[in-house]
Protein backbone atom coordinates (compact mmCIF):
# COMPACT_ATOMS: atom_id res chain seq x y z
CA UNK A 1 0.00 0.00 0.00
CA UNK A 2 2.82 2.27 0.67
CA UNK A 3 3.91 3.21 -3.02
CA UNK A 4 0.16 2.97 -4.15
CA UNK A 5 -1.94 6.05 -5.60
CA UNK A 6 -4.30 6.80 -3.23
CA UNK A 7 -8.24 8.15 -4.11
CA UNK A 8 -10.39 9.34 -1.35
CA UNK A 9 -13.56 6.74 -0.93
CA UNK A 10 -17.08 8.54 -1.45
CA UNK A 11 -18.01 9.05 2.15
CA UNK A 12 -15.07 11.70 2.31
CA UNK A 13 -13.81 9.75 5.58
CA UNK A 14 -11.38 7.64 4.28
CA UNK A 15 -9.50 6.21 1.24
CA UNK A 16 -11.00 3.77 -1.01
CA UNK A 17 -9.22 0.83 -0.41
CA UNK A 18 -11.00 -1.96 -3.01
CA UNK A 19 -8.21 -1.31 -4.96
CA UNK A 20 -5.14 -1.79 -3.21
CA UNK A 21 -2.50 -4.53 -2.40
CA UNK A 22 -2.19 -4.73 1.45
CA UNK A 23 1.40 -5.82 3.52
CA UNK A 24 2.48 -5.75 6.71
CA UNK A 25 3.02 -2.33 8.10
CA UNK A 26 7.14 -1.76 7.66
CA UNK A 27 7.70 -1.12 11.09
CA UNK A 28 5.48 -4.13 12.43
CA UNK A 29 7.65 -6.30 10.09
CA UNK A 30 11.35 -4.74 12.46
CA UNK A 31 9.14 -5.45 15.31
CA UNK A 32 8.62 -9.26 14.38
CA UNK A 33 12.17 -9.22 13.04
CA UNK A 34 13.23 -8.47 16.60
CA UNK A 35 11.00 -10.90 18.53
CA UNK A 36 12.55 -14.07 15.64
CA UNK A 37 16.40 -12.83 16.83
CA UNK A 38 15.12 -12.31 20.25
CA UNK A 39 13.65 -16.29 20.33
CA UNK A 40 16.64 -17.57 18.71
CA UNK A 41 19.01 -16.06 21.18
CA UNK A 42 16.95 -16.49 24.37
CA UNK A 43 14.89 -19.42 23.29
CA UNK A 44 10.93 -19.22 24.14
CA UNK A 45 7.60 -18.12 21.80
CA UNK A 46 6.55 -15.35 19.42
CA UNK A 47 3.04 -15.06 19.20
CA UNK A 48 1.37 -12.58 16.70
CA UNK A 49 -1.38 -10.34 17.47
CA UNK A 50 -3.46 -8.60 14.63
CA UNK A 51 -5.99 -6.90 14.57
CA UNK A 52 -8.55 -6.42 11.27
CA UNK A 53 -10.28 -7.64 8.72
CA UNK A 54 -10.74 -10.94 7.28
CA UNK A 55 -8.09 -9.97 5.12
CA UNK A 56 -5.34 -9.75 7.47
CA UNK A 57 -5.04 -13.35 8.14
CA UNK A 58 -2.84 -12.81 4.68
CA UNK A 59 -0.48 -10.96 6.57
CA UNK A 60 -0.38 -13.09 9.80
CA UNK A 61 0.25 -16.06 7.24
CA UNK A 62 2.85 -14.17 6.17
CA UNK A 63 4.30 -13.73 10.16
CA UNK A 64 4.10 -17.03 10.89
CA UNK A 65 6.34 -18.23 7.45
CA UNK A 66 9.07 -16.02 9.26
CA UNK A 67 9.02 -18.33 12.20
CA UNK A 68 6.29 -16.85 14.38
CA UNK A 69 5.14 -19.83 16.39
CA UNK A 70 1.17 -19.15 16.57
CA UNK A 71 -1.08 -16.18 16.00
CA UNK A 72 -4.28 -14.48 17.47
CA UNK A 73 -6.43 -12.67 15.15
CA UNK A 74 -9.02 -10.35 16.42
CA UNK A 75 -11.64 -10.20 13.41
CA UNK A 76 -12.90 -6.93 13.06
CA UNK A 77 -14.38 -5.04 10.16
CA UNK A 78 -14.70 -1.88 12.22
CA UNK A 79 -11.68 -1.20 13.44
CA UNK A 80 -11.66 2.00 11.35
CA UNK A 81 -14.51 3.05 13.20
CA UNK A 82 -12.66 3.03 16.59
CA UNK A 83 -9.38 5.66 17.80
CA UNK A 84 -6.13 4.53 18.88
CA UNK A 85 -7.66 4.13 23.07
CA UNK A 86 -10.19 1.87 21.22
CA UNK A 87 -8.13 -0.48 19.51
CA UNK A 88 -4.86 -0.70 22.31
CA UNK A 89 -7.98 -1.50 24.44
CA UNK A 90 -8.78 -4.55 22.51
CA UNK A 91 -4.89 -5.57 21.80
CA UNK A 92 -4.81 -5.31 25.70
CA UNK A 93 -7.63 -7.46 26.28
CA UNK A 94 -6.09 -10.35 23.89
CA UNK A 95 -2.83 -9.89 25.66
CA UNK A 96 -2.72 -10.18 29.10
CA UNK A 97 -4.03 -14.07 28.74
CA UNK A 98 -0.93 -14.62 27.25
CA UNK A 99 1.26 -13.10 30.02
CA UNK A 100 4.06 -12.53 27.97
CA UNK A 101 7.55 -11.28 28.80
CA UNK A 102 7.99 -9.17 25.87
CA UNK A 103 5.67 -7.21 23.65
CA UNK A 104 7.18 -5.74 20.76
CA UNK A 105 5.21 -3.16 18.26
CA UNK A 106 6.29 -0.61 15.16
CA UNK A 107 6.50 2.67 15.58
CA UNK A 108 3.75 3.98 13.67
CA UNK A 109 1.14 2.69 11.11
CA UNK A 110 1.71 3.61 7.46
CA UNK A 111 -1.85 4.79 7.50
CA UNK A 112 -2.92 6.49 10.43
CA UNK A 113 0.66 7.13 11.74
CA UNK A 114 -0.04 8.26 15.35
CA UNK A 115 2.30 5.83 16.66
CA UNK A 116 0.77 5.46 19.91
CA UNK A 117 -0.85 1.80 20.20
CA UNK A 118 2.25 0.28 22.07
CA UNK A 119 2.65 3.59 24.60
CA UNK A 120 -1.05 3.31 24.98
CA UNK A 121 -1.14 -0.45 25.37
CA UNK A 122 1.86 -0.07 27.69
CA UNK A 123 -0.51 1.92 30.32
CA UNK A 124 -3.09 -0.11 30.36
CA UNK A 125 -1.70 -2.94 31.07
CA UNK A 126 0.12 -1.47 33.75
CA UNK A 127 3.97 -2.13 32.27
CA UNK A 128 6.30 0.28 31.49
CA UNK A 129 7.59 1.13 27.43
CA UNK A 130 9.79 2.46 25.46
CA UNK A 131 9.92 4.08 22.03
CA UNK A 132 11.66 4.62 18.68
CA UNK A 133 14.12 1.44 19.69
CA UNK A 134 16.42 -0.02 17.58
CA UNK A 135 17.97 -2.63 19.86
CA UNK A 136 17.26 -4.67 22.38
CA UNK A 137 19.32 -6.77 25.25
CA UNK A 138 18.06 -8.70 27.47
CA UNK A 139 19.48 -9.34 31.35
CA UNK A 140 17.16 -11.51 33.17
CA UNK A 141 14.36 -9.91 34.74
CA UNK A 142 15.63 -6.59 32.92
CA UNK A 143 15.95 -5.40 29.52
CA UNK A 144 18.26 -2.79 28.54
CA UNK A 145 17.29 -1.20 25.04
CA UNK A 146 18.96 1.24 22.86
CA UNK A 147 16.32 4.11 21.82
CA UNK A 148 16.69 7.54 19.06
CA UNK A 149 16.21 10.35 20.32
CA UNK A 150 16.82 13.47 17.49
CA UNK A 151 19.39 14.80 15.18
CA UNK A 152 21.59 11.47 15.45
CA UNK A 153 21.91 11.19 19.54
CA UNK A 154 20.55 8.08 21.29
CA UNK A 155 19.78 6.79 24.68
CA UNK A 156 20.29 3.29 26.87
CA UNK A 157 17.57 2.47 28.70
CA UNK A 158 17.10 -0.41 30.97
CA UNK A 159 13.57 -1.20 32.42
CA UNK A 160 12.04 -4.49 34.10
CA UNK A 161 10.35 -7.12 32.36
CA UNK A 162 7.22 -7.32 30.98
CA UNK A 163 7.61 -3.87 28.99
CA UNK A 164 6.17 -2.96 25.93
CA UNK A 165 8.76 -1.73 23.15
CA UNK A 166 7.54 0.19 19.94
CA UNK A 167 10.41 -0.33 17.32
CA UNK A 168 11.82 1.69 14.86
CA UNK A 169 12.54 0.91 11.30
CA UNK A 170 15.78 -0.36 10.16
CA UNK A 171 16.45 -1.62 13.57
CA UNK A 172 17.44 -4.98 12.25
CA UNK A 173 17.76 -6.61 8.41
CA UNK A 174 14.29 -8.29 7.70
CA UNK A 175 14.09 -11.86 6.85
CA UNK A 176 12.39 -13.75 3.73
CA UNK A 177 9.81 -16.16 4.53
CA UNK A 178 11.55 -19.83 3.35
CA UNK A 179 9.66 -22.13 1.28
CA UNK A 180 9.69 -24.84 4.21
CA UNK A 181 8.46 -21.63 6.36
CA UNK A 182 5.46 -21.69 4.56
CA UNK A 183 4.97 -24.78 4.18
CA UNK A 184 4.82 -24.67 7.93
CA UNK A 185 3.12 -21.73 8.54
CA UNK A 186 -0.01 -23.90 7.09
CA UNK A 187 -0.29 -26.00 10.10
CA UNK A 188 0.57 -23.17 12.95
CA UNK A 189 -2.25 -21.98 14.92
CA UNK A 190 -4.39 -19.09 14.06
CA UNK A 191 -6.79 -18.35 16.89
CA UNK A 192 -9.54 -16.02 16.07
CA UNK A 193 -11.51 -13.47 18.77
CA UNK A 194 -14.60 -11.31 17.95
CA UNK A 195 -14.02 -7.71 20.02
CA UNK A 196 -17.09 -8.77 21.85
CA UNK A 197 -15.35 -12.01 23.28
CA UNK A 198 -12.67 -9.52 24.58
CA UNK A 199 -14.86 -7.21 26.39
CA UNK A 200 -16.51 -5.22 22.92
CA UNK A 201 -15.27 -1.88 22.08
CA UNK A 202 -15.43 1.18 23.57
CA UNK A 203 -16.95 4.76 21.13
CA UNK A 204 -14.15 6.48 19.80
CA UNK A 205 -13.20 9.35 21.28
CA UNK A 206 -11.42 10.83 18.12
CA UNK A 207 -12.89 10.51 14.81
CA UNK A 208 -11.90 11.78 11.74
CA UNK A 209 -14.78 13.96 10.36
CA UNK A 210 -13.09 14.13 6.23
CA UNK A 211 -9.72 13.41 4.37
CA UNK A 212 -8.59 15.37 1.61
CA UNK A 213 -6.07 16.53 -0.43
CA UNK A 214 -3.60 18.96 1.34
CA UNK A 215 -3.69 22.43 -0.40
CA UNK A 216 -0.20 23.28 -1.99
CA UNK A 217 1.24 26.49 0.22
CA UNK A 218 3.67 26.65 -2.10
CA UNK A 219 3.70 27.70 -6.20
CA UNK A 220 5.34 24.36 -7.84
CA UNK A 221 6.46 24.95 -11.21
CA UNK A 222 5.97 21.43 -12.98
CA UNK A 223 7.37 20.64 -16.38
CA UNK A 224 6.05 18.53 -18.69
CA UNK A 225 7.24 16.53 -21.76
CA UNK A 226 9.65 13.94 -22.44
CA UNK A 227 12.41 13.36 -20.05
CA UNK A 228 15.07 16.18 -22.33
CA UNK A 229 12.66 18.46 -22.83
CA UNK A 230 11.71 18.48 -19.02
CA UNK A 231 15.00 18.36 -17.52
CA UNK A 232 16.44 21.28 -20.43
CA UNK A 233 13.44 23.43 -19.27
CA UNK A 234 14.51 22.77 -15.03
CA UNK A 235 18.34 23.50 -16.34
CA UNK A 236 17.43 27.03 -17.87
CA UNK A 237 15.10 27.54 -14.58
CA UNK A 238 17.79 26.35 -12.13
CA UNK A 239 20.54 28.67 -14.25
CA UNK A 240 18.59 32.05 -14.63
CA UNK A 241 15.33 32.03 -12.66
CA UNK A 242 16.82 30.33 -9.36
CA UNK A 243 20.23 30.89 -10.37
CA UNK A 244 21.93 27.96 -8.59
CA UNK A 245 24.00 26.21 -11.36
CA UNK B 1 -10.52 28.97 26.33
CA UNK B 2 -7.97 27.52 28.89
CA UNK B 3 -4.74 26.01 27.00
CA UNK B 4 -1.83 24.29 28.90
CA UNK B 5 1.44 24.40 26.42
CA UNK B 6 3.97 21.74 27.74
CA UNK B 7 7.29 22.72 27.04
CA UNK B 8 10.50 20.65 26.03
CA UNK B 9 14.05 21.59 27.57
CA UNK B 10 16.72 18.87 27.62
CA UNK B 11 19.72 19.72 29.81
CA UNK B 12 18.59 23.66 30.27
CA UNK B 13 17.91 23.64 26.50
CA UNK B 14 14.71 24.55 24.97
CA UNK B 15 13.65 22.55 21.88
CA UNK B 16 12.83 25.09 19.68
CA UNK B 17 9.32 23.43 18.80
CA UNK B 18 8.77 25.02 22.22
CA UNK B 19 8.16 28.28 20.97
CA UNK B 20 6.22 27.16 18.07
CA UNK B 21 3.96 25.05 19.95
CA UNK B 22 3.35 28.19 21.78
CA UNK B 23 2.72 30.21 19.07
CA UNK B 24 -0.09 27.81 18.15
CA UNK B 25 -1.75 28.27 21.59
CA UNK B 26 -1.94 32.33 21.44
CA UNK B 27 -3.60 32.07 18.42
CA UNK B 28 -5.93 29.62 19.79
CA UNK B 29 -6.55 30.42 23.05
CA UNK B 30 -7.05 33.49 25.64
CA UNK B 31 -5.78 32.12 28.98
CA UNK B 32 -2.76 30.18 27.71
CA UNK B 33 -0.38 28.94 30.49
CA UNK B 34 2.73 26.94 30.02
CA UNK B 35 4.68 24.25 32.36
CA UNK B 36 8.50 23.60 32.29
CA UNK B 37 9.33 20.46 33.39
CA UNK B 38 12.90 19.11 35.50
CA UNK B 39 15.51 19.92 38.12
CA UNK B 40 16.81 23.61 38.93
CA UNK B 41 15.02 25.22 35.77
CA UNK B 42 13.97 28.70 37.56
CA UNK B 43 16.06 30.21 34.76
CA UNK B 44 14.04 28.47 31.51
CA UNK B 45 10.95 29.13 33.54
CA UNK B 46 11.65 32.77 33.76
CA UNK B 47 12.81 33.03 30.17
CA UNK B 48 9.02 31.54 29.14
CA UNK B 49 7.63 33.87 31.46
CA UNK B 50 8.52 36.75 29.24
CA UNK B 51 6.15 35.73 26.51
CA UNK B 52 2.42 36.59 26.66
CA UNK B 53 0.91 33.79 28.98
CA UNK B 54 -1.19 33.95 32.09
CA UNK B 55 1.36 31.71 33.67
CA UNK B 56 4.19 29.85 33.64
CA UNK B 57 4.59 26.48 35.78
CA UNK B 58 7.90 25.33 36.55
CA UNK B 59 6.99 21.68 37.53
CA UNK B 60 10.24 20.59 39.45
CA UNK B 61 11.25 17.51 41.35
CA UNK B 62 14.53 15.72 41.78
CA UNK B 63 13.36 12.56 39.72
CA UNK B 64 11.98 14.79 37.04
CA UNK B 65 16.36 15.50 36.35
CA UNK B 66 16.26 13.45 33.32
CA UNK B 67 13.10 12.90 31.34
CA UNK B 68 11.52 9.49 32.05
CA UNK B 69 7.97 8.63 30.54
CA UNK B 70 6.86 7.33 33.92
CA UNK B 71 8.33 10.65 35.92
CA UNK B 72 6.73 13.09 32.86
CA UNK B 73 3.26 11.53 33.02
CA UNK B 74 2.95 11.29 36.71
CA UNK B 75 3.94 15.11 36.81
CA UNK B 76 1.78 16.02 34.25
CA UNK B 77 -1.30 14.30 35.18
CA UNK B 78 -1.21 15.82 38.60
CA UNK B 79 -0.68 19.05 36.96
CA UNK B 80 -3.67 19.02 34.66
CA UNK B 81 -5.92 17.51 37.63
CA UNK B 82 -5.08 20.43 39.49
CA UNK B 83 -5.22 23.40 36.51
CA UNK B 84 -8.07 21.54 34.48
CA UNK B 85 -7.44 23.07 31.11
CA UNK B 86 -9.82 22.46 28.02
CA UNK B 87 -6.72 21.75 26.01
CA UNK B 88 -3.33 20.06 26.27
CA UNK B 89 -0.77 21.33 23.71
CA UNK B 90 2.95 19.22 23.30
CA UNK B 91 5.41 19.99 20.44
CA UNK B 92 5.22 16.77 18.30
CA UNK B 93 8.91 15.93 19.17
CA UNK B 94 10.38 12.11 19.81
CA UNK B 95 9.99 12.62 23.61
CA UNK B 96 6.44 13.72 23.34
CA UNK B 97 5.85 10.86 21.28
CA UNK B 98 7.26 8.48 24.07
CA UNK B 99 5.06 9.80 27.16
CA UNK B 100 1.63 11.95 25.86
CA UNK B 101 -0.32 9.28 24.31
CA UNK B 102 0.43 7.38 28.08
CA UNK B 103 -0.59 10.63 29.68
CA UNK B 104 -3.87 11.40 27.57
CA UNK B 105 -4.80 7.38 28.18
CA UNK B 106 -5.02 8.58 31.76
CA UNK B 107 -7.79 10.90 30.85
CA UNK B 108 -9.57 8.48 28.89
CA UNK B 109 -8.40 10.90 25.60
CA UNK B 110 -6.87 10.24 22.78
CA UNK B 111 -3.68 12.59 21.91
CA UNK B 112 -4.10 13.70 18.38
CA UNK B 113 -0.61 13.68 16.79
CA UNK B 114 1.16 15.54 14.37
CA UNK B 115 -1.24 18.43 14.04
CA UNK B 116 -0.66 21.47 11.49
CA UNK B 117 -3.78 23.45 11.92
CA UNK B 118 -6.49 23.67 14.45
CA UNK B 119 -10.04 25.61 13.54
CA UNK B 120 -12.88 26.24 15.70
CA UNK B 121 -13.10 26.89 19.61
CA UNK B 122 -12.81 24.69 22.52
CA UNK B 123 -17.19 22.93 21.51
CA UNK B 124 -16.33 22.13 18.51
CA UNK B 125 -12.41 22.11 17.58
CA UNK B 126 -11.21 20.59 14.51
CA UNK B 127 -7.45 19.36 14.68
CA UNK B 128 -5.91 19.04 11.00
CA UNK B 129 -3.40 16.04 10.47
CA UNK B 130 -1.53 14.66 7.94
CA UNK B 131 -2.26 10.93 6.98
CA UNK B 132 -0.87 8.50 5.16
CA UNK B 133 2.74 10.00 5.79
CA UNK B 134 1.38 13.22 4.09
CA UNK B 135 0.13 12.22 0.99
CA UNK B 136 -3.49 13.32 2.43
CA UNK B 137 -4.67 15.43 5.46
CA UNK B 138 -7.80 14.46 8.15
CA UNK B 139 -9.92 16.50 9.98
CA UNK B 140 -10.23 15.02 13.40
CA UNK B 141 -12.55 15.56 16.02
CA UNK B 142 -12.41 15.40 19.81
CA UNK B 143 -15.23 14.58 22.33
CA UNK B 144 -15.00 13.01 26.12
CA UNK B 145 -14.70 14.64 29.30
CA UNK B 146 -11.19 15.19 29.60
CA UNK B 147 -8.98 17.84 28.09
CA UNK B 148 -8.06 17.48 24.28
CA UNK B 149 -4.51 16.73 23.83
CA UNK B 150 -2.23 17.06 20.79
CA UNK B 151 0.63 17.83 19.62
CA UNK B 152 1.77 20.28 17.11
CA UNK B 153 4.19 19.32 14.02
CA UNK B 154 7.27 21.13 13.38
CA UNK B 155 7.22 24.06 11.25
CA UNK B 156 3.70 24.19 11.45
CA UNK B 157 3.85 27.90 13.17
CA UNK B 158 6.17 30.02 13.61
CA UNK B 159 7.93 30.84 16.57
CA UNK B 160 8.62 34.81 15.18
CA UNK B 161 4.52 35.37 15.60
CA UNK B 162 4.98 35.00 19.55
CA UNK B 163 3.58 37.44 21.38
CA UNK B 164 5.73 38.90 24.53
CA UNK B 165 4.28 39.91 28.20
CA UNK B 166 5.59 39.11 31.55
CA UNK B 167 3.55 36.44 33.19
CA UNK B 168 4.00 35.01 36.87
CA UNK B 169 6.08 32.05 37.62
CA UNK B 170 4.39 29.60 40.06
CA UNK B 171 6.48 26.48 41.31
CA UNK B 172 4.53 23.05 41.32
CA UNK B 173 5.83 19.99 43.24
CA UNK B 174 4.54 16.97 41.96
CA UNK B 175 4.50 13.78 44.41
CA UNK B 176 6.45 11.48 43.38
CA UNK B 177 9.05 8.25 44.16
CA UNK B 178 11.86 6.63 42.61
CA UNK B 179 9.64 3.44 43.17
CA UNK B 180 7.16 4.15 40.42
CA UNK B 181 9.71 5.19 37.93
CA UNK B 182 11.27 2.16 35.90
CA UNK B 183 12.65 3.28 33.37
CA UNK B 184 16.09 3.93 34.33
CA UNK B 185 17.81 6.44 31.43
CA UNK B 186 21.90 6.28 30.60
CA UNK B 187 23.54 9.51 29.13
CA UNK B 188 22.85 10.56 25.49
CA UNK B 189 25.30 9.65 23.20
CA UNK B 190 26.23 10.02 19.74
CA UNK B 191 27.80 7.70 17.36
CA UNK B 192 31.25 7.90 15.23
CA UNK B 193 32.03 11.00 14.55
CA UNK B 194 30.54 11.93 10.96
CA UNK B 195 32.98 11.83 8.41
CA UNK B 196 30.15 13.69 5.77
CA UNK B 197 29.01 16.92 6.83
CA UNK B 198 26.44 17.94 4.51
CA UNK B 199 25.15 20.65 6.66
CA UNK B 200 27.82 22.87 4.43
CA UNK B 201 27.01 21.70 1.19
CA UNK B 202 25.64 24.05 -1.33
CA UNK B 203 24.04 21.31 -3.38
CA UNK B 204 22.60 18.44 -2.50
CA UNK B 205 21.29 15.49 -4.74
CA UNK B 206 19.25 13.29 -2.69
CA UNK B 207 17.84 10.22 -3.15
CA UNK B 208 14.49 8.12 -1.73
CA UNK B 209 12.51 4.72 -2.26
CA UNK B 210 12.02 5.35 -5.68
CA UNK B 211 15.69 4.30 -6.62
CA UNK B 212 14.34 0.63 -6.18
CA UNK B 213 17.63 -1.41 -5.47
CA UNK B 214 21.03 -0.97 -4.54
CA UNK B 215 22.38 -1.39 -7.97
CA UNK B 216 20.47 1.67 -9.69
CA UNK B 217 22.44 4.06 -7.21
CA UNK B 218 24.79 5.30 -10.06
CA UNK B 219 22.16 6.97 -12.00
CA UNK B 220 22.19 9.37 -9.07
CA UNK B 221 25.96 9.54 -8.14
CA UNK B 222 26.23 10.30 -11.49
CA UNK B 223 23.37 13.20 -11.39
CA UNK B 224 25.03 14.01 -8.14
CA UNK B 225 28.56 14.59 -9.72
CA UNK B 226 26.98 16.36 -12.96
CA UNK B 227 25.70 19.22 -10.39
CA UNK B 228 29.04 18.99 -8.30
CA UNK B 229 26.36 18.00 -5.16
CA UNK B 230 27.28 16.47 -2.17
CA UNK B 231 24.49 12.67 -1.97
CA UNK B 232 22.45 12.27 0.30
CA UNK B 233 19.46 9.90 0.82
CA UNK B 234 15.86 9.50 2.97
CA UNK B 235 15.54 7.21 6.15
CA UNK B 236 14.79 3.71 3.89
CA UNK B 237 18.09 4.09 1.84
CA UNK B 238 20.49 4.18 4.53
CA UNK B 239 18.24 1.75 6.76
CA UNK B 240 18.81 -0.37 4.05
CA UNK B 241 22.76 -0.12 4.46
CA UNK B 242 22.51 1.32 0.65
CA UNK B 243 23.96 4.75 1.67
CA UNK B 244 25.80 4.98 4.99
CA UNK B 245 23.60 7.14 7.78
CA UNK B 246 26.23 9.81 7.82
CA UNK B 247 23.89 10.65 4.64
CA UNK B 248 20.48 10.41 5.94
CA UNK B 249 18.44 14.08 5.91
CA UNK B 250 15.69 14.39 7.92
CA UNK B 251 14.32 14.26 11.59
CA UNK B 252 16.72 11.24 12.62
CA UNK B 253 19.44 12.50 10.36
CA UNK B 254 20.91 16.23 9.37
CA UNK B 255 18.92 19.23 9.02
CA UNK B 256 20.25 20.67 5.73
CA UNK B 257 19.88 23.85 4.38
CA UNK B 258 21.66 24.21 0.78
CA UNK B 259 21.08 26.76 -2.05
CA UNK B 260 19.84 23.89 -3.95
CA UNK B 261 18.48 20.55 -2.97
CA UNK B 262 17.20 17.89 -5.64
CA UNK B 263 14.67 15.48 -4.34
CA UNK B 264 14.70 12.18 -6.82
CA UNK B 265 12.71 9.45 -5.68
CA UNK B 266 11.62 10.89 -2.27
CA UNK B 267 8.16 11.01 -1.42
CA UNK B 268 8.62 13.50 0.99
CA UNK B 269 7.33 11.98 4.60
CA UNK B 270 7.51 14.68 7.31
CA UNK B 271 10.48 13.34 9.14
CA UNK B 272 12.05 13.88 5.43
CA UNK B 273 10.42 17.42 4.82
CA UNK B 274 11.84 19.05 8.26
CA UNK B 275 15.47 18.37 7.19
CA UNK B 276 15.14 20.01 4.39
CA UNK B 277 12.55 22.33 4.02
CA UNK B 278 14.81 25.25 4.98
CA UNK B 279 16.85 24.85 1.25
CA UNK B 280 16.71 28.02 -0.60
CA UNK B 281 15.57 26.24 -3.97
CA UNK B 282 14.20 22.71 -4.03
CA UNK B 283 13.76 20.27 -6.99
CA UNK B 284 11.45 17.05 -7.13
CA UNK B 285 11.52 14.41 -9.37
CA UNK B 286 8.84 11.66 -8.41
CA UNK B 287 6.33 9.81 -10.18
CA UNK B 288 3.75 10.00 -8.09
CA UNK B 289 2.07 13.92 -8.97
CA UNK B 290 0.53 13.57 -5.22
CA UNK B 291 3.39 13.31 -3.39
CA UNK B 292 4.49 15.73 -0.49
CA UNK B 293 7.71 16.40 -1.68
CA UNK B 294 5.75 18.88 -4.54
CA UNK B 295 3.88 20.80 -1.81
CA UNK B 296 7.77 22.04 -0.87
CA UNK B 297 9.61 22.30 -3.93
CA UNK B 298 9.73 25.01 -6.16
CA UNK B 299 10.59 22.79 -9.55
CA UNK B 300 9.56 19.79 -10.15
CA UNK B 301 9.24 16.97 -13.21
CA UNK B 302 6.43 13.97 -12.75
CA UNK B 303 8.19 11.00 -14.18
CA UNK B 304 9.95 8.20 -14.24
CA UNK B 305 13.14 9.10 -12.39
CA UNK B 306 15.55 6.53 -14.85
CA UNK B 307 14.42 8.47 -17.38
CA UNK B 308 14.67 11.73 -15.89
CA UNK B 309 17.89 11.48 -13.66
CA UNK B 310 20.19 11.00 -16.93
CA UNK B 311 18.61 13.79 -19.21
CA UNK B 312 19.10 16.21 -16.34
CA UNK B 313 22.66 15.21 -15.45
CA UNK B 314 23.18 15.57 -19.11
CA UNK B 315 21.69 18.86 -19.62
CA UNK B 316 23.16 20.33 -16.34
CA UNK B 317 26.42 19.14 -17.76
CA UNK B 318 25.63 20.96 -21.14
CA UNK B 319 24.34 23.92 -19.11
CA UNK B 320 27.46 24.14 -17.16
CA UNK B 321 30.02 23.68 -20.36
CA UNK B 322 31.44 20.69 -18.96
Amino acid sequence: MRDSPLHLAASGKWIDDAELSFEINEPDAYALEEALQLKEKHGGEVVVLCAGPERAAQTIREALAKGADRAIHIETEALSSLDTLGVAKLLAAAVTPEKPDLILTGLQSDDLGAGQTGVVMAELLGVPHSTIIMQVEVRDANIRVKRELENGWFQQIEMPLPAVLAMQSGSNKLRYATLMGIKKAKTKEIRRVTPEELGGTAAAVATIDKVYLPQKSKQTQIFEGDAKTAAAQLVEKLKFEARVI
Amino acid sequence: MSILVVLEQQAGQWHRMSWETLAAAQQLGDSVEAAVIGKGIGTLASEAATKKLAKVWSVEHDLLDSYTADGYTAALEQLIRKTQPKVVLFPHTYQVRDFAPKLATRFSQVLVSDVIAVHGDAGTLTLVRQLFQGKLNGDVRVSGAGPVFASMQAGAWRADTLESGSAAVETFTPTLEAGQIRQKPEAPFREAARAVDLTAAEIIVSVGRGIGEQSNLPVIEDLAQAFGAELAASRPICDSGWLPMERQVGSSGQTVAPKLYVAVGISGAIQHLVGMKGAKTIVAINKDANAPIFEVADYGIVGDLFEVAPALAAEVRKAKGA
